[in-house]
């Protein structure tokens, strides 16, 4: 079977291509020597140590989960109540707000950081923590958005009937039906803004950039003076992160139908 | 239950915590941003309210051409190399078991989130010449010694196909994953090749998901900022380059903001096209 090989071959030259980056990285971050080599001189973890032990590192690590964490937080507040809004009610003007809610997350990242910059410094707040934890909510809204309305699409309205022709009311069909059956896309939307929000730059950058260091900015400030091992090994640290956190939606949910594929097809 | 109109004023009470984040941090701050492009830069501190049209006028310089054009050139040949090798991929990939498409999915998140700081790092440890691929050429003896790729205009594509292209698989799956099997078996039984029911039958019967794709990924390669900067020279900065330059480097906020509006104009009109696009493949 030639086209079987050849189809081993691309798929392996791609996964080759998308790891190769990687598996330089992590070469370089298990080097013992306080410089770039490879392949890797020796064997160390001090590297990774450094990340938590430094304490510029330490400090960028926090504010850097910190802002994830409660951006995220917001992210699912301000989608949670709107698609359900969408799912519930029929006033195709509320489709505005979905437009909104998708627009910082398709246009280029430089115009909502810009956009953001401009704002905060006209407020006389530019350069405050909380700034970029709002500035990342509202660009990251998109993902908990796109999962929830995908969750809401998924229930089955005769199931909400069932409930409230036994008398449950708006909120106890709520409550009770609908927010255990959209939990997991409720999970994974929050896990989804969670993992960029760690790794994005430029939106903390244009906000807290100049006043407080996150780990993409301390690695992208780092760089002007030169590589160092503790580089790499924050960036297979954050690697590791994406690949447990969308490991564990893959395990416990359904990745598959979350990224667009129909969950009734069984392909 | 059935969706139904809102009857009274508590019936929106879900939409007033989002619209109001909305309105206040993504409608207010992009407003601003057009406001500030017609402002007067104030050499010692931001910017003054004016209104004035200096900013424009200077984007349409032959400097500012000549990188719109090359952003643009960038960003059709990044999209043009992501949809080549990533629909065929994909295509692929959603005949593979549930499994391995669960796994690809994973890792193509993963990097799909990495940072444009980390991969720009990493590419450029690559390409290095003390820690980069050419040691491994050295190694196995195809090169005499190690030799630095960067900074080069190979280097720039390289790493902007290495971000963009999850983002394209991701972009193809869901059309690919619900194509119609039928349509291949029918092909398959009239005897035409797999490879040969691939371009003349999957192909053109997704030819507007391809020109959709292609401008989602040009649009998403037009805002790749950091990549230009970290693997290539000056003179493969792109659009997005020099706003962030100008914003930062230069407190230049009223020209940045100039800029920024004439990108958004360019991505809002190629997410249009692909709305239009996406609409006439429904009606078919």
């Amino acid at each position: 079977m030639t086209a079987t090989w050849l189809r081993r071959l691309y798929f392996t030259v791609v996964a080759l291509f998308l790891a190769a980056p990687l598996i330089v990285v992590a070469g370089v971050s298990v080097n013992s020597r306080q410089e770039l080599t490879f392949p890797p001189v020796g064997f160390s973890l001090a590297w990774y140590a450094q990340i938590f032990t430094d304490p510029e590192w330490r400090l960028a690590l926090i504010h850097s989960v910190t802002l994830a964490v409660c951006s995220a937080a917001i992210a699912v507040a301000v989608a949670l109540p709107l698609a359900w809004f969408l799912w519930r009610r029929i006033a195709p003007w509320a489709n505005i707000f979905q437009v909104l809610g998708l627009a910082p997350f398709i246009l280029p990242p430089v115009i909502t950081a810009l956009g953001f910059l401009s704002f905060w410094a006209t407020v006389g707040l530019f350069g405050q923590f909380f700034t970029a934890i709002i500035s990342h909510a509202i660009f990251f809204v998109t993902l908990p958005l796109v999962t929830l309305s995908l969750g809401f699409a998924s229930i089955d309205r005769s199931l909400v009937e069932a409930a409230a022709t036994m008398g449950a009311d708006d909120r106890t069909v709520l409550k009770t039906v609908v927010l255990p059956l959209i939990l997991p896309y409720l999970v994974s939307g929050y896990a989804f803004a969670f993992v960029l929000s760690l790794n994005e730059y430029i939106v903390a950058y244009m906000t807290i950039g100049f006043t407080t260091e996150t780990l993409p900015i301390k690695i992208f400030n780092a760089l002007r003076y030169g590589y160092t091992p503790t580089m790499a090994a924050v960036s297979i640290f954050f690697v590791a992160v994406a690949a447990l956190v969308f490991g564990s939606i893959a395990r416990f949910g359904d990745i598959r139908r979350l990224l667009g594929a129909m969950s009734s097809d069984g392909s | 239950m059935r969706r139904e109109a809102p009857r009274s004023v508590a019936d929106y009470t879900p939409l007033f915590f989002p619209a109001l984040m909305l309105v206040v941090f993504f409608v207010v701050p992009f407003s601003t941003m057009i406001a500030v492009s017609f402002f007067k830069r104030n050499p010692s501190g931001f910017y003054t309210p004016d209104f004035v049209i200096d900013n424009y006028a200077r984007f349409l310089s032959v400097f500012f051409g000549g990188v719109l054009g090359f952003s643009l050139m960038l960003a059709v040949l990044v999209a043009v190399c992501c949809v080549a090798i990533g629909f065929p991929f994909t295509y692929l990939l959603t005949r593979r078991p549930r499994r391995v498409q669960t796994l690809w999915l994973v890792g193509l998140l993963s990097v799909l989130s990495l940072s444009e700081v980390i991969i720009g790092f990493a590419w450029s440890t690559l390409f290095s010449r003390t820690a980069g691929i050419t040691n491994l050429f050295v190694a196995i003896g195809l090169m005499d010694k190690p030799v630095a790729l960067l900074p080069t205009f190979g280097a720039v594509l390289t790493g902007m196909v290495y971000q963009a292209l999850p983002y394209t698989i991701l972009v193809l799956y869901p059309a690919l994953v619900r194509l119609d099997p039928t349509l291949l078996e029918a092909a398959r039984t009239l005897g035409a090749s797999p490879v040969k029911a691939f371009f003349n039958v999957v192909a053109p019967a997704l030819r507007n998901t391809i020109v959709a794709t292609l401008i989602m990924v040009f649009v998403f390669a037009l805002g790749s900022y950091l990549l230009p900067q970290i693997l290539g020279r000056p003179q493969h900065w792109t659009l997005s380059v020099l706003i962030t330059d100008q914003a930062i480097y230069q407190s230049n906020m009223p020209f940045a903001a100039a800029m920024a509006v004439f990108l958004v104009l360019i991505s809002l009109a190629l997410v249009g096209m692909t709305l239009l696009v996406g609409r006439r493949e429904n009606a078919l």
